[in-house]
């Protein structure tokens, strides 16, 4: 064991480490947990999305994105672009403004934060007097201004963020040059939008929340004009010209107005409630966008009636008689319209609208008629339906992507067209190496494959189990079915639905053999499917089989669910992957280990009670062994007598979300906050002391025994073509792996191919070890006499991989959540072994074997072990002497969904959730490296630039 | 009824035979007995396999002294430490002059298996406040019966005194093996787990590598009770610069030549192929320079070709640790102890 204890001083193999492995946090993929706010530069075609957690993200062209976070953690409450500048500044909840940059170094851009600052009033001042509710950049690129919550008008210098005091514009002097009537100094109380005269920088809109707005004159400090409105004001829009203006109002009504020079009041052209007569909710804000053939698209958020469709999160899009409310899935954040930015046109011309909700990106194609939804090919909702599961294939044949490809593309057919219309920067990662799958199981019963060979996770495909199944929900249920006389005009968009109408429906196994286009899903109640590819639509019956895996025990009862209600009859499925083969699991409890082996055509399973061998050639079960303890009552009886650990478990959850409220997120390519991670850990640590000291936690020390509860649970099945009885002859075998550290080993007989179909496949039992330290099985492994983990099914086959040495002994290689041990095969003895658990207090959680080569020179490479531990450790471990190589912390150990959901590619990469909707990429080898590098260049500024329109920008979303 | 025979020592035979020996000398041929020999302490100690038969013939010096006793009115509380030296009269030629340490006296229940439960270890590399305990699960039916819970305690730094967190015994099951040994006491601090430290490590992370080491668990603590600690002679004791340190655990060796070889004496797993019995998994051929255990039967099979004495490790460990306990003794008593543990050792 000592060997273990002091890492080798080889300095050959250190070197060779160093080329081999390497630990990166690369990309986050999916939407950004608790977005708070939004931004938009017309100039640079970048988005900007800020979140709560402080957290801001630049997205532009697919694959060009950008993050940073600012250190307070505090929730970005306004996010604006400097016009004509790679520059931005985001307003927090701590009222404190950062200025950001995009700098160029070493031929890409990075995102870093320049200056911080929070303004400051007089002395004795109530804070509310400098509470910043409306921020305007300049075009001059020179100043900000800032109004408050006091009334005030702040000037800021750019880019030192130094208060300009003198140009300060006061609630006093702005009522001293409007005349007295109406107004008093109430009116003035708090401003809510700051914009820009579109035509002339010298002039600035002033809209105060009681009505009052002001077009304050820069130059001569004054005002030149004044518009009294009689409604609480919530946002502001110019028209292109500068001829006019609307405002939106908290009645849920706008108003035009004309400016013009002569009049010094003026009085409103129209006022309109769209959704009257009765009460309406707010309209929050308002976009009023010129078009060639006269009529505007007016575009606003909210304002739908109050009593019946008060709860719904609208924007409404008016266009002459076309309008429409698209209905959201969740509150939507801040919106913008991407319209023409070049000044000298002469109309908006808007070409689509970009929401944030908080729970996805809806972007609508504003020139196609209907205006369809655009498909993004980024951020996307990974979690519209809660993950359950995940699995990932590395190096897709090209067929079988096309093929995806081609499926999923039937399935976007209401997607518009348009070409994504967020396009700044340029991204110059290089084309990533190979073709990569990643798939999620969802609560609701879908697989999504995503395509996960780049920086952008893009969904390819769809694939729906519910149809084998009947369920309460009406598959007909259309969701875009619009009445012809429906008022309001709501249209639902986006994807997230996070409500599962069956929860048994939810996938828990997957695996997809990348040669053959077989999968294999398994979910919570006992399903088992088996799926093959298929290019067009059809309709067929799917085959339906019983395994009752417990067998001769008799006298239990499954409290449990029941299992799913099947369809009668032949289904229809869409083209892709379509159901042929339904093995259900008796009791129907969930799956837990699921195993494909498409070269002998068969498929095993695995749950709380046993485990199954079906022959999906012939459609045949193979057998069934029930591995549950007579005595184990509580696997018995399913998940509802699983109450005990409730407890436990809500007193542990409170503890993490306590501590993750003050956790920090890990932020990239910023050096030297080290220190700060360490300071804040302290911290932690010490609350985490005091915590203890007042509740005093104790954990009982036994060992494990086989009368455990849920010993049977089987964890892992594994096939493999080795020596299980004599040394001369290998054959298929079946591995099972429990959680009470037994491993069940099956001899297979399968059929030659030209007699696959006459002849049964039979099993044998040809060998149990049980493990002593009886600690979980969660993986098993066969070396060939190379010490080369035998290959997939059908590698060989399709000349991916070169044939396992048959002359040579094999070896059998058991990863408990303990330890990790070497076998001779066939006779079983024990040859190496590696006590992590003894050693270091971690335990396994995940374990994959993983190639990792060489970024030095092209013809070294090695597989390894990569094993993630329920301290979210990431250690990589030798094969097959089982030597610890190297260590990296990756996840905190409190996250423990993180720890959950992480999965490691064939290629040492991984992905782990750091919110139900966003993954974590990482990368463990120095030469699969899949990051953004991407590079944003100043567009060209023109002469007359500056005094181009820029309300993209403005946006004056805050919240209450 | 006494009984004088003589044995070839090198050549003790196995505990069966020496059993029928008895019996045919004693002309006892049916009747069951319990076997005992009186060790080098005084000890009167069982013999009921050939480990501990040829240990006690092995330290036989000269004579080896059996009693036997009817099996249905034995005393099994008889068989124990001490249990000699309390009955002074029976014996006073393998006597030596032994100033015991105060450990309680331990009962040994189960003299037809017998196995020691629990042994306090390295008495002479560890500070005066530590304890290292030994733990034998295997082989019983008794739970382990203890938990423990995270506290805090008071450490002597450079920088001062500086509270720290700790990992403290919080209790124990009445009738558990941690309670019956009765070297483990409640808010015990636990400074080591098989030799590895657990300052910096969580509760779960410690109860994980508890539980992961429960056939085989080595605890070091630092008692809640410093009166019952070891008391070494003047002569040990007086490098006591050593013992001021000692309050830092990281003064404590962190690997100790009672861990290392040991390490591996759990169970070995167990296989049953195409449905047979099952049998324990062997160790496939052992590289030379390891110093991991053997299970066993193949310390048996290697021991037969060494022609050394063949020894379950439990009992190696067992006398190993009796000579560190036992430091203080004499010098002539030191040496041939020192000589009993080179045999076994090698």
């Amino acid at each position: 064991m000592r060997r273990f204890l002091r890492p080798g001083h080889d300095p050959v193999r250190e070197r060779l480490k160093r080329d081999l492995f390497q630990f990166n946090k690369t990309v986050e993929h999916g939407f950004p947990h608790q977005p708070s706010a939004l931004g938009y530069s017309p100039f640079l075609r970048l988005m900007a999305i800020g979140t709560r957690s402080g957290a801001i993200k630049l997205y532009g062209a697919p694959g060009v994105e950008f993050m940073g976070l600012h250190e307070e953690n505090n929730t970005v409450m306004q996010i604006h672009f400097i016009p004509d500048q790679c520059q931005l500044v985001t307003l927090l909840d701590d009222n404190s403004l950062h200025l950001w940059s995009l700098k160029q170094q070493g031929g890409a851009s990075e995102l870093r934060e320049e200056h911080r600052f929070t303004l400051k009033g007089p002395p004795g001042s109530p804070p509310s007097a400098t509470q910043v509710t409306a921020v305007l950049p300049h075009s001059s690129r020179e100043v900000l201004y800032l109004g408050t919550e006091s009334g005030n008008v702040f000037v800021v210098e750019l880019p030192s963020l130094g208060v300009l005091e003198d140009r300060t514009i006061s609630p006093e002097a702005v009522l001293q040059r409007i005349p007295e009537d109406n107004c008093n100094r109430r009116s003035c109380e708090l401003v809510e939008a700051l914009q820009e005269h579109p035509k002339n920088p010298d002039q600035i809109l002033i809209g105060y929340s009681r009505g009052l707005i002001v077009l304050w004159d820069l130059q001569n400090n004054k005002a030149a004009q004044h518009f009294l409105g009689s409604q609480q004001l919530e946002n502001l829009y110019w028209q292109r010209d500068g001829s006019k203006f609307i405002s939106c109002h908290y009645d849920g009504s706008y108003t035009q107005w004309p400016v013009s020079s002569d009049n010094r009041q003026s009085e409103p052209l129209e006022n309109t409630v769209p959704y009257g007569p009765f009460p309406c909710k707010a309209i929050s804000k308002i976009y009023w966008q010129t078009t060639k053939n006269g009529l505007p698209y007016i575009i606003f958020q909210g304002g739908m009636p109050r009593a019946s469709y008060g709860d719904r999160h609208s924007i409404s899009v008016i266009h002459g008689s076309q309008q429409t409310a698209f209905d959201f899935t969740s509150r939507v954040i801040d919106f913008f319209i991407i319209f023409s930015s070049d000044p000298a046109a002469e109309f908006d011309d808007p070409s689509a609208l970009v929401a944030l909700a908080e729970e996805e990106l809806v972007v609508i194609d504003l020139k196609s008629a209907g205006w369809p939804a655009v498909h993004p090919p980024y951020l996307a909702s990974l979690h519209c339906s809660a993950i359950t599961c995940s699995h990932h294939v590395s190096n897709i044949p090209l067929k079988l992507w096309e093929r995806i490809i081609s499926a999923g593309s039937k399935q976007n057919i209401h997607y518009s067209s348009m070409p994504w219309p967020i396009d700044g920067g340029t991204n110059l990662a290089p084309d990533p190496p190979q073709r990569d799958l990643l798939l999620t199981g969802h609560e609701d019963g879908t697989v999504r494959f995503w395509d996960a060979s780049g920086v952008c996770l893009h969904l390819l495909y769809k694939l729906s189990t519910v149809r084998v199944f009947l369920t309460d929900a009406d598959p007909n249920d259309n969701m875009n079915t619009l009445g012809e006389d429906e008022w309001p005009p709501l249209r639902k968009v986006g994807t997230f639905d996070p409500y599962s109408d069956d929860p048994r429906l939810g996938i828990q196994k997957i695996y997809l053999c990348k040669y053959s286009g077989y999968l294999a899903v398994a979910g919570t109640a006992g399903q088992v499917l088996v799926m093959e590819l298929n290019d067009e639509d059809a309709e067929h019956v799917v085959d339906h089989a019983e395994a009752d895996l417990l067998q001769d025990q008799e006298g239990y009862r499954w409290k449990g669910h029941e299992k799913l209600k099947t369809r009668d009859g032949p289904v229809r499925f869409e083209a892709g992957f379509q159901p042929f083969v339904l093995v259900q699991c008796q009791p129907p409890a969930v799956v837990t280990s699921l195993a494909l082996h498409s070269e002998w055509r068969l498929v095993a399973f695995g749950t709380s009670h046993g485990f199954g061998l079906f022959d999906h050639q012939q459609k045949r079960l193979v057998f069934v062994k029930c591995t549950l303890h007579p005595s184990d009552q509580l696997a018995l009886e399913g998940p509802l007598s699983r109450v005990k650990s409730l407890k436990k478990s809500l007193r542990q959850s409170f503890r993490r979300i306590r501590r993750s409220r003050v956790s920090s997120r890990k932020r990239r390519g910023a050096g030297g906050n080290a220190s700060e991670v360490q300071e804040a850990n302290a911290k932690f640590d010490q609350d985490a002391l005091q915590e203890m000291e007042l509740a005093p936690v104790q954990r009982k020390i036994e060992a494990r025994s086989a009368e455990d509860s849920f010993t049977g649970f089987v964890r892992t099945l594994y096939f493999a073509d080795t020596f299980l009885r004599d040394s001369s002859r290998h054959c298929p075998s079946l591995w099972a792996g429990t959680n009470g550290g037994t491993v069940y080993a099956f001899c297979l007989r399968v059929p030659p191919a030209e007699r696959r179909m006459d002849e049964p496949v039979r099993a044998e039992q040809a060998k149990e070890i049980q493990l002593m330290h009886r600690a979980p099985v969660v993986g098993i492994l066969v070396l060939d006499g190379r010490s080369t983990p035998l290959p997939e099914p059908l590698e060989v086959a399709h000349d991916l991989s070169k044939s396992p040495d048959m002359q040579g002994s094999h070896q059998l290689l058991v990863v408990s959540e303990e330890q990790f041990k070497v076998f001779t095969l066939p006779k079983v003895s024990s040859k190496l072994k590696l006590k992590l658990t003894a050693l270091e207090g971690c335990r396994v959680r995940k374990v994959t074997v993983a190639n990792f080569g060489s970024c030095k020179t092209d013809d070294y490479s090695e597989n390894d072990l990569a094993v993630l531990t329920n301290l979210g450790d990431i250690q990589i471990i030798s094969l097959p002497f089982l030597k610890l190589q190297i260590r990296y912390p990756c996840i905190r150990k409190e996250d423990v969904s993180g720890i959950a959901s992480c999965v490691f590619t064939k290629y040492g990469q991984g992905f782990y959730l750091i919110s139900p909707s966003e993954f974590e990429r990482f990368s463990l080898s120095t030469k699969w490296l899949v990051e953004p590098r991407c590079i944003v260049d100043m567009p060209e500024v023109t002469s007359n630039n500056h005094v181009h329109n820029n309300s993209g920008t403005e946006n004056a979303a805050r919240k209450s | 009824e006494f009984r004088r025979f003589s044995l070839e020592r090198s050549k003790p035979g196995k505990f069966e035979e020496f059993y029928g020996l008895l019996q045919h000398v004693h002309k006892i041929p049916n009747v069951d007995v319990l076997v005992g020999y009186t060790d080098i302490h005084g000890d009167l100690l069982p013999i009921n396999n050939d480990d501990n038969y040829h240990k006690a013939v092995s330290t036989a010096n000269p004579l080896l002294r059996i009693f036997i006793q009817r099996k249905e009115d034995a005393d099994y509380s008889a068989f124990g430490t001490d249990t000699m030296t309390r009955k002074k009269n029976v014996l006073s030629n393998v006597l030596r002059p032994d100033n015991h340490k105060k450990k309680p006296h331990i009962v040994i229940s189960m003299p037809q298996d017998f196995r020691p439960v629990s042994s306090i270890i390295d008495v002479d590399i560890l500070p005066e406040t530590h304890r290292r305990v030994r733990l034998y699960k295997y082989g019983t039916d008794k739970p382990l019966g203890f938990y423990i819970r995270d506290g805090s305690s008071v450490r002597v730094t450079p920088h001062g005194l500086e509270k720290v967190p700790g990992i403290f015994i919080s209790r124990l099951v009445p009738g558990g093996l941690a309670q019956s040994t009765g070297l483990l006491a409640v808010n015990d601090e636990v400074l080591e787990v098989n030799g590895i430290e657990v300052s910096g490590k969580s509760l779960d992370q410690v109860t994980d590598m508890m539980i992961a080491n429960s056939r085989n668990l080595i605890i070091t603590v630092r008692p809640a009770n410093q009166r019952n600690n070891v008391v070494r002679n003047s002569r040990t004791s007086g490098s006591s610069g050593q013992s001021t340190e000692s309050s830092l655990p990281s003064s404590t060796p962190n690997i100790l030549g009672n861990l290392q070889g040991e390490e591996e004496s759990d169970e070995e797993d167990i296989v049953i192929e195409d449905s047979g019995e099952p049998q324990q998994i062997p160790k496939a051929a052992p590289t030379s320079e390891s110093t991991e255990s053997l299970s066993q039967i193949e310390l048996l099979h290697e021991s037969t070709q060494n022609g050394f004495l063949p020894s379950s490790e439990v009992n190696l460990n067992h006398s190993v640790g009796s000579i560190s306990m036992e430091c203080e003794v004499p010098e002539q008593g030191r040496k041939s102890l020192e000589e009993d543990g080179t045999i076994i050792t090698l």
